[in-house]
């Protein structure tokens, strides 16, 4: 085995708990309807394409992207729309979704529903990312970014590496590590699709050596070849977080405020590669994904291919119901997913995982005093200072977060998961960067 | 489905890790040195660790419920590694009053004044031990040998305590040294063996205090490295001194114990270490006959104590790695000029608290280089 590259800066190794790894991932029986957000990507809310009582089929686009970052929802079964309306998603706010009743798993003619592996890519880069942006794919990674643009390297750039994230740092999700055991084929042609979109002829697939299954079946994938390789990481949080992976592999920083291409590298998770292979080969939009259902107390934790729109309730079901000790159930995984309000939200095109909490395996302790031990200094991939940022948004001295680069913070709770104190530093950090980018937002516009 | 389920925002796990913990690691790294203060001082060591930690507890429970009002930390256990490092900075037969005062000044003045944990710019256990020092000099320089619980072997440790003790008394006579660091000798005029008090036992100087007596009454070092104990004997705490810092190998094997459990890193114990080391190394260089030995300095007084659990407290040191070497080099620099030039035999402590000074500033003007950083500057 090579080498195990790794980030140099910060970073913590929470147990990893990935009870799943082992389960194969199966197909969750069809739920009676779907609710599907017009919003499932950072960008403006796609536009629904279809009214009350159309009759769709599954893959048939329901809603339109509308702007640049945006992408497209299509039907995640065949059915019938019974209302479009507000509801409550992941985030715990209501938004414009689509309800369709379902009435069976009729396809749209043009999908490729067939096990045959195609290797030969024949589309042009320009039809590949048409059909990429036409399956509306996002990443999978939990991010949501609409895969395509990242596809599309502007002019004044050059982009001679692409990375395929593997890394999973996240504990417990094993959606992606699954997907490489099971499709890893799949996922080396969605690879070489990408490469060819983006005009590369060099990838690598990054792996943490927690998955040293994944890693020798990949190798085995790819041996003879020299323009795709492996690479092992060593275990550690958050090397999935794109700018740490660049950091780690190639030795490059992505400079503050900009993107992985400044540094030639364009990152995309291994779910994302697999989606892009189905949509470029066998045509095939983006309506289901590997779902990791997991938990301690959960009797049947396991790996689930999902459709979207899929309520979380369904998922937890066939995880064997929700314990009697469960107090919390998170839509991603434990470091960077979100809490849920309510088990009836969908499953949506970001979400990775379902982890259920029992009581005391989570929960907020009451904070003390900062002792300046300087560990979230120590743990920061970004080398921000958390202490500092907290005491700053306490006393609503905004201005001098922007000074200390609180925009350059991407969440990863690396700070709050080490406080000896508990402090809620990310939550602290979380109000100064949303209101740093308002500020900063007010000033551009002026 | 009428579960409710709790809400909050990520992180959802956390380190099994807190204060509590980090300051019982602490606790858990002094044991060793207070066992070799128990061994070689007895029970007056016993007796003032525990009239300093429980008066340290108390005073922080009686300001926190009654004068502040607030919560009542007490269970975190800061103010028993105070309460530990004032005893520990003290000579073991100081009296009872002396040390109680000592603990108002560490909890009242060192830390609640400020805010309580968290807040204090200096070290609350060095606050509380240069005022005793200053208002008590006597008590406070007067240093028992280590005789442990006495028994026949230490007895004749005592004998040749004695022994040197009326010699050099003699010595001061003859010189008429009236100096502040003789307050020591003064205050023994006749060593007594069979009291029963522990704030009676047979007191002595610290090998610092010898070498700048002998090196004021004109003594080379040589001369005077005679009279104190070997370096050996000093590396296992025979020696006179605060009942904490005699005792290098156990102060090292908690300074082990800290770097395991991660308690602390490297940096500022080997940074004050090494400057001692360099700065004493080049003035030995010179001078052979009026500087003592680099190892020596390191095994006398309070450097080690002071380097590993003093200088190294988390509120009142710098947080970035290449501040806290800055912060050793001060303090080990400082410690030296004050052994060396200054009027006192041992500048630990001072050094310290003049370095905690220093150490806001280090924090606003030492940060990280940002993630990106260098790209971004480079461009623009």
């Amino acid at each position: 085995m090579k080498a195990l590259k790794t980030f140099p800066n910060g970073g913590v190794h929470p147990p990893e708990n990935k009870l799943t790894a082992a389960c194969r991932i199966e197909t969750l029986p069809p739920p009676e309807s779907v609710i599907i957000p017009v919003a499932q990507h950072p960008g403006a809310p796609a536009i629904p394409t279809v009214k009350r009582g159309d009759k769709v089929l599954t893959g048939q686009l329901i809603a339109k992207a509308a702007g640049y970052f945006s992408a497209n929802i299509h039907s995640s079964f065949s059915g019938t729309v019974s209302k479009i309306d507000s509801a409550l998603d992941i985030s715990g706010y209501k938004q414009t979704s689509i309800f369709i009743t379902i009435s069976g798993d009729e396809w749209i003619p043009e999908t490729d529903r067939s096990n045959d592996l195609i290797t030969e890519i024949k589309n042009t880069p320009e039809e590949i990312i048409q059909k990429i942006q036409d399956a509306g794919i996002v990443g999978l990674g939990g991010a949501a970014f609409p895969t395509h643009i990242k596809l599309k390297v502007p002019a004044d750039k050059k982009c001679s590496l692409l990375i395929i994230n593997g890394a999973e740092c996240e504990p417990y999700l094993t959606s992606d590590h699954r997907l490489m055991l099971e499709k890893g084929s799949e996922i080396i042609i969605g690879t070489r699709i990408m490469m060819k979109a983006l005009g590369v002829n060099r990838a690598i697939i990054a792996i943490e050596n927690n998955k040293p299954d994944a890693i020798s079946l990949l190798e085995e994938l790819v041996k003879g070849d020299d323009d795709i390789t492996v690479q092992p990481l060593k275990v550690k949080y958050p090397q999935g977080g794109e700018k740490q992976l660049i950091k780690a592999i190639t030795g490059r920083e992505v400079p503050s405020g900009g993107l992985p291409v400044d540094v030639g590298v364009v990152v995309q998770n291994a779910g994302t590669a697999f989606a892009v292979y189905e949509a470029v080969q066998k045509n095939k939009p983006l309506i289901e994904r590997v779902v990791t259902v997991s938990g301690k107390s959960l009797k049947r934790p396991g790996n689930y291919m999902a459709r979207i729109g899929t309520p979380v309730s369904s998922l937890i079901d066939a995880g064997g119901g929700l314990p009697e000790d469960a107090v919390k159930v998170i839509g991603g995984g434990p470091m960077m997913g979100k809490a849920i309000s309510n088990l009836q939200v969908p499953v949506v095109k970001g979400m990775s995982g379902i982890v259920v909490f029992a009581n005391g395996e989570s929960g907020r302790i009451p904070y003390g005093q900062c002792i300046r031990c300087s560990k979230c200094i120590r743990v920061c991939p970004m080398n921000l200072e958390p202490y500092l940022l907290m005491t700053l948004a306490e006393k609503n001295l905004f201005e001098r977060m922007e000074d200390e680069m609180v925009t350059d913070c991407m969440e990863c709770g690396s700070c709050s998961y080490t406080c000896p104190a508990y402090r809620p530093l990310l939550d602290y950090i979380r109000l100064g960067k949303t209101t740093v980018l308002k500020m900063i937002r007010e000033k551009n516009m002026k | 489905m009428n579960r409710l389920l709790k809400v909050s925002n990520s992180p959802h796990i956390h380190a099994k890790d807190s204060t509590k913990k980090l300051m019982y690691n602490v606790i858990i790294a002094l044991i060793p040195a207070l066992i070799a203060a128990i061994y070689y001082f007895g029970w007056g060591a016993i007796i003032v660790t525990l009239i300093s930690v429980l008066s340290c507890v108390i005073f922080e429970y009686l300001i926190q419920k009654y004068l502040i009002r607030g919560p009542v930390t007490i269970t975190d256990g800061s103010a028993i590694v105070t309460g530990l490092l004032l005893a520990f900075n003290v000579p073991s037969n100081l009296p009872v009053l002396l040390i109680i005062i000592g603990a108002l000044v560490a909890i009242g003045i060192g830390k609640m004044s400020f805010g309580g944990l968290g807040n204090n710019p200096f070290n609350p256990a060095l606050v509380a031990r240069v005022f005793l020092l200053i208002s008590f000099p006597v008590q406070m320089t007067t240093w028992p040998v280590p005789s442990g619980f006495r028994t026949e072997n230490t007895d004749a440790i005592v004998e040749t305590a004695i022994a040197s003790r009326r010699n050099e008394q003699s010595q001061l006579q003859a010189t008429g040294d009236t100096d502040i660091v003789t307050g020591a000798t003064k205050a023994i005029e006749q060593p007594q063996q069979q009291s029963k008090k522990y704030t009676d036992a047979v007191t002595g100087a610290t090998p610092l205090g010898l070498l700048k007596q002998g090196l004021r009454s004109g003594k080379n070092v040589s001369q005077i490295m005679e009279q104190v104990p070997s370096h050996m004997q000093m590396f296992y705490g025979y020696k006179g001194g605060s009942m904490g810092e005699v005792a290098a190998l156990a102060l090292l094997i908690g300074f082990v114990y800290l770097l395991i459990k991660k308690v602390i890193t490297w940096h500022i114990p080997v940074a004050i270490i090494g400057s001692v080391v360099i700065f004493t190394t080049i003035l030995w260089l010179v001078n052979p006959e009026k500087n003592a030995d680099p190892l020596f300095h390191i095994l006398t007084g309070g450097i080690l104590l002071g380097a590993i659990f003093m200088a190294t407290d988390y509120v009142t040191s710098p947080m970035m790695p290449a501040a806290m070497i800055l912060y050793g080099i001060g303090i080990g620099v400082i410690t030296v000029l004050i052994r060396v030039f200054g009027a006192y035999p041992e500048g630990v402590s001072f050094a310290i608290l003049i370095m905690n000074a220093f150490v806001p500033l280090m924090n606003a003007y030492i940060k990280p280089k940002r993630f990106g950083e260098e790209v971004k500057h480079g461009k623009g």
